[in-house]
């Protein structure tokens, strides 16, 4: 009886144990989402090193076309660059100003029963599967943009850029308006005791004291913009074109990657290795924005 | 003197009201252009696509002509793609939210994985795509799969239901944890008792939400080499024989609903863009019924819960 009662684990070493496996598991998977970041910039790189083997890299940056599919073959980048860089700055100039101005109001204007039925019917915008954009930017916007500027190509970045911005007006809206809404209500109430309108406390008192939340919100914006695949990949066209007039038909790098994929690649061909390139460097472009964005929020946060 | 100066006042006065008004008439317009895009799309794809929309649509596969197309094989490949998805993201997720909130502590580890969160959150989707490309279809050789997609589309959601499961666990007060420890409750017995039962409406609204997105994705799946002209269905999960189980289903090649609206779209024929709409219908049509349940599952516990 004495023996069997020794040789049995006491319930509390039990227990220990339990409560040590569970934190384990737990943390296991909580690292799996740096095993997916790790994962993400080693495949980027090891394939981008395969591909800086055999196209160099003073070529990747000062060649003016990207044509690594045809015979004639050259790698250079910036084609692809300046699509992305125009169909994102379609979109924010869509996305900023008409973001910030639905922040301000609902945040600062609007009574709260707008607030609670327009801030959802917004966010529907950003659950829209993007390939439905694609087909609306194609065979809605261009038309309709066609009626006015009667020149303007079937395939063109102006209509992807501008429902790319639609697409993201929520993103911004979103994030600044919950920003505003964190300023403390004793600063408004300063400003309105001065005899400020609700308009030059919004503009002087809120928007300044919320910077760093809406630069956040700029950012995430941008980053979504450049990242953005399905629309530019159906209704921009899929020529990379080195040009900065929206107007004209060109590639961005996502859809590069898509246009690349849908012709079955075969695996470790030069090809194949072009797209971790152009990803490597869509990665590196987002990165550079986001640590534009981490400075400006850092210098503009405002402590109450 | 006096009159000059409250006249000049009230000049002022009146011009700062007229800003007002047009600011309240800019911020009208500006959610209008929102609202109106949202309905234009889907009044166009409604216009277009709802004459296609037919059982015959929904039960048949794909074809070279176009009134004989359907979206069998999408929407079937879909479903199992989501399922693979959820089984992944849903435990993997709500794992790592629990860890971060309660037991992580303050050190390097816990910074990295913290900011690493917020970073995949704004990687661009269609990298994703490519991680999946080198490391599951080529690295460990799971090919042009179902369970390659439904990997790659889990990796991608994981950051949405860490932050939502984080966030149900933050609005949990302290005195439920305190008072299941005072009742000699282990930190797990505490958490799978007491906390995850309060919190499951907050997490199951993140997770339709990420499943919602999920849905939607094209991107990543083009890039992993999804075919995009499916004319069989994989192997049923539910087998007549013993085992019962099959899990061939998992390693079937697959087409799912944005990607055969993809293609259709991609077509110069007008009646593939036909299909195209019709498939847009339904898929828009299983993405906002996502979002609405998500919306007023939020605006339900909200109203309830009271600590």
């Amino acid at each position: 009886m004495n023996i069997a009662k020794k040789n049995r684990l006491s319930p509390k070493v039990v227990r220990d144990l339990r409560e040590r496996v569970i934190e384990f598991i737990l943390f296991l998977a909580a690292l799996s989402s740096v095993a997916t970041t790790a994962a993400i910039i080693g495949i980027l790189f090891y394939e981008s090193i395969l591909f800086f083997q055999k196209v160099s890299l003073w070529e990747f940056l000062t060649d003016t076309q990207w044509t690594p599919l045809f015979d004639n073959k050259h790698y250079g980048i910036w084609p692809l660059v300046s699509g992305t860089l125009v169909t994102t700055v379609v979109a924010l100039a869509v996305a900023i100003p008409l973001g910030t101005i639905i922040a301000i109001y609902l945040s600062e204007f609007a009574p709260p029963i707008v607030r609670e039925v327009v801030k959802p019917a917004l966010e529907l915008l950003a659950g829209i599967p993007t390939v439905v954009y694609g087909y609306f930017a194609l065979l809605f916007v261009t038309p309709l943009l066609q009626t006015f500027l009667p020149d303007l190509p079937g395939f063109n970045m102006l209509s992807a850029g501008l429902v790319i911005g639609v697409m993201i007006i929520p993103y911004v809206s979103s994030l600044s308006e919950d920003a505003m809404r964190a300023v403390p209500t004793h600063l408004r109430e300063g400003s309105y005791a001065t005899g400020a309108t609700r308009l030059q406390t919004a503009l002087r008192v809120v928007l300044p004291a919320s910077t760093s939340g809406v630069i956040a919100a700029y950012i995430l914006g941008i980053s979504r913009a450049a990242g953005e695949t399905m629309v530019v990949a159906i209704a921009a066209g899929g020529q990379p074109n080195l040009t900065l007039n929206p107007m004209e038909p060109a590639a961005t790098m996502t859809a590069y990657i898509v246009s690349v994929s849908l012709g079955d690649l075969p695996h470790g061909t030069l090809e194949y290795e072009t797209i971790f390139a152009v990803g490597l460097s869509l990665v590196l472009m987002t990165l550079v924005f986001n640590i534009i964005g981490y400075f400006l929020t850092k210098r503009y946060r405002e402590i109450y | 003197m006096t009159t000059l100066n409250i006249r000049q006042i009230r000049t002022i006065i009146n011009r700062n009201k007229q800003y007002e008004y047009i600011f309240n008439i800019l911020g009208l317009l500006s959610m209008l252009v929102g609202i109106v895009t949202l309905l234009a799309l889907i009044f166009d794809l409604f216009g277009d696509g709802l004459p296609r929309l037919s059982w015959q649509f929904i039960t048949s596969f794909p074809s070279r002509k176009a009134e004989e197309a359907g979206i069998l094989s999408a929407w079937v490949g879909t479903l199992l793609v989501m399922l693979v998805t959820a089984t992944v993201a849903i435990p993997v997720g709500i794992a790592s939210g629990i860890y971060l909130e309660e037991y992580a502590r303050k050190n390097w580890l816990s910074d990295l994985i913290e900011i690493n969160v917020t970073n995949l959150a704004g990687v661009p989707s269609i990298i994703y795509g490519l991680l999946a490309l080198g490391v599951f279809v080529y690295g460990l050789n799971l090919g042009q799969s179902v369970i390659t997609a439904g990997l790659t589309l889990a990796l991608l959601v994981l950051p949405v239901v860490i932050v939502a499961t984080r966030e149900a666990l933050r609005a949990i007060p302290n005195s439920i944890r305190e008072a299941a420890y005072a009742m000699g409750a282990t930190k797990w017995q505490m958490i799978w008792d007491h906390i995850l039962p309060y919190s499951t409406g907050t997490i199951l609204t993140g997770i339709i939400v990420a499943l919602a997105r999920a849905i939607g994705e094209t991107a990543p799946l083009v890039t992993i080499g999804a075919l995009t002209f499916i004319a069989f269905l994989p192997d049923p999960p539910i087998t007549g024989q013993f085992p019962y189980i099959s899990f061939a289903w998992l390693l079937a090649p697959f087409t799912v609903l944005p990607i055969q609206m993809f293609d259709w779209v991609s077509r110069p024929q007008a009646e593939f863009q036909i299909n195209a709409a019709a498939a847009g219908i339904v898929l828009i049509a299983l993405c906002l019924t996502m979002n609405a349940v998500a919306v007023y599952l939020r605006y339900r516990l909200r109203k309830k819960i009271k600590w």
